[in-house]
């Protein structure tokens, strides 16, 4: 196929036919610091394995809350669960926490 | 929402446009990008509608490229504008009609800004003064050119050879429209239809026999923004918003795209030639593209000029199915012949969008 300089940007459409929110739905419940986050991106510059791979919190959060639940489970795998995160939060969101309830979430509906 | 909601809501926005005595502005790409559209404009208006349109040739570009590419300062902008207007006075005229829907957007601006802010106006008046001497008022009425073609829609549907009909089926041709993004977002009470349900292309297809379609990314942008295509390495947004548009409107299978605005136009055509290369994709019939026409191809069409004489050959898309099913009359052979009947070579054929029958 012909390259011309330039490609396609991926949509970031969100489809509300495909979207789930049951993760944003039980992990708000269970921690609702979930929906404090102002997206300001302290937890990503502290983050211990962003430093090594594509991972950050706030995409995370983001994405989950746009509905892309299967990827963001495969995503919330890359965390070393250290905590950084957690101590820098300007909102005391238990970050941490809301990384163990995406696998919980993951393991009780078999996904 | 129902359509005769939709018709409430473009009763709201309904402006005042100018009946006769035109002082018409071109625009810098169109007379690259589709040359045939501005000179059908002009006879239209003079030999089919006769009015009265000034077409001078002294008037400049309003800057809009280079402002909205940030190279070129408000101040600028303001006193060239000012040049223009200061033109049209001098001309004996008051009806400013611009055939781009960037300036139409500069000038709406420009005119607001100087509503609410005396002291620009002052400052503005005070630059061309010094520059060239002149003084301008400002325009009794301003409108856009797809605005005139849309007051004077009826007019041209009395007057039609062809309509917007399949000659086969006698089904209404289906019909996609895009407004260009500066035409009604920035002020909508400045458009036919407001920003919401823009009615000044609507009302054209609908008048001249044509079926609207409605599909989900109707309102969105073409994707032409001056920052994503003048940037290489930008343009990727730009045709993603296209395709986004394609996409949308490829299961309802229109007959063609209709724009106002010369970018909208350009790159719908374009952009297919560009998707179809990179990804093989095409979403017209058979390999072929949807045609994508400016208000005055069509208006032209309807009005039975001849598709070479309106530089319909200077399309990617080509245009001989819509041609077919209106059961336009053209000549096949004279697609690339020059004015004087030279042969200008033809086209190479793309790979993967149909060029030829």
């Amino acid at each position: 196929m012909a390259d011309f300089g330039y490609s396609l940007v991926k949509s970031g459409k969100t489809d509300l036919d495909t979207a789930g929110n049951a993760l944003a739905r039980s992990v708000s419940e269970a921690e609702p610091g979930f929906n404090l986050c102002i997206a300001c991106g302290c937890c990503v510059a502290t983050c211990s394995a962003g430093r090594f791979t594509n991972f950050g919190f706030r995409e995370l959060i983001h994405r989950i809350k746009r509905g892309e639940e299967k990827l963001m489970i495969a995503e919330a795998e890359k965390c070393m669960l250290c905590g950084k995160c957690t101590l820098v939060c300007p909102r005391n969101i238990n970050t941490r926490n809301i990384v163990l309830l995406i696998r919980k979430h993951a393991i009780i509906k078999g996904l | 929402m129902k359509q005769e909601g939709k018709r409430s809501i473009w009763n709201d926005y309904q402006k005042e446009i100018a009946d006769d005595k035109f002082y018409y502005v071109r625009s810098c790409i169109r007379q690259n990008f589709f040359p045939g559209s501005e000179t059908a404009f002009l006879k239209i208006l003079r030999e089919v509608l006769e009015k009265d349109v000034f077409d001078d040739r002294h008037h400049t570009t309003c800057t809009g490229i280079g402002y909205h590419a940030e190279v070129v300062p408000l101040e600028t902008t303001m006193t060239v504008v000012g040049r223009n207007f200061a033109l049209m006075k001098e001309a004996g005229y008051q009806n400013y009609v611009p055939s781009c829907v960037t300036s139409f957007g500069i000038y709406t601006e420009i005119l607001d800004s100087w509503h609410h802010f005396p002291e620009v106006e002052a400052r503005a008046r005070e630059n061309l003064d010094k520059a060239t001497g002149r003084t301008f008022e400002i325009p009794g009425n301003l409108a856009h050119t797809s605005d005139i073609i849309f007051k004077f829609r009826n007019e041209i549907a009395a007057k039609a050879k062809y309509m917007l009909v399949n000659k086969t089926t006698g089904k209404p041709l289906r019909v996609v429209d895009h407004i260009g993004c500066h035409y009604a977002k920035m002020f909508p009470q400045k458009g036919i239809g407001g920003a919401e349900y823009p009615y000044v292309l609507a009302g054209m297809v609908e008048a001249w026999g044509g079926e609207v379609i409605d599909y989900p990314e109707r309102r969105h942008c073409c994707g032409f923004g001056f920052r994503q295509y003048l940037v290489k390495a930008n343009r990727g947004y730009s045709i993603s918003c296209s395709k986004k548009k394609f996409e949308s409107m490829e299961p309802e299978k229109p007959d063609f795209i209709i724009a106002n605005c010369p970018g909208c136009a350009y790159f719908l055509d374009r952009w297919q030639y560009a998707l179809a290369e990179m990804e093989g994709k095409t979403y017209g019939e058979d390999g072929h593209g949807i045609p994508s026409l400016t208000y005055e191809e069509v208006a032209g069409l309807v009005l039975g000029f001849d598709p070479w004489e309106l530089g319909l050959q200077l399309h990617q898309v080509p245009v001989e199915s819509l041609l077919k099913k209106m059961g336009v009359a053209y000549d096949p052979e004279s697609k690339f012949r020059g004015a004087n009947g030279e042969d200008l070579g033809q086209p190479e054929s793309p790979l993967n969008l149909k060029f030829y029958e």
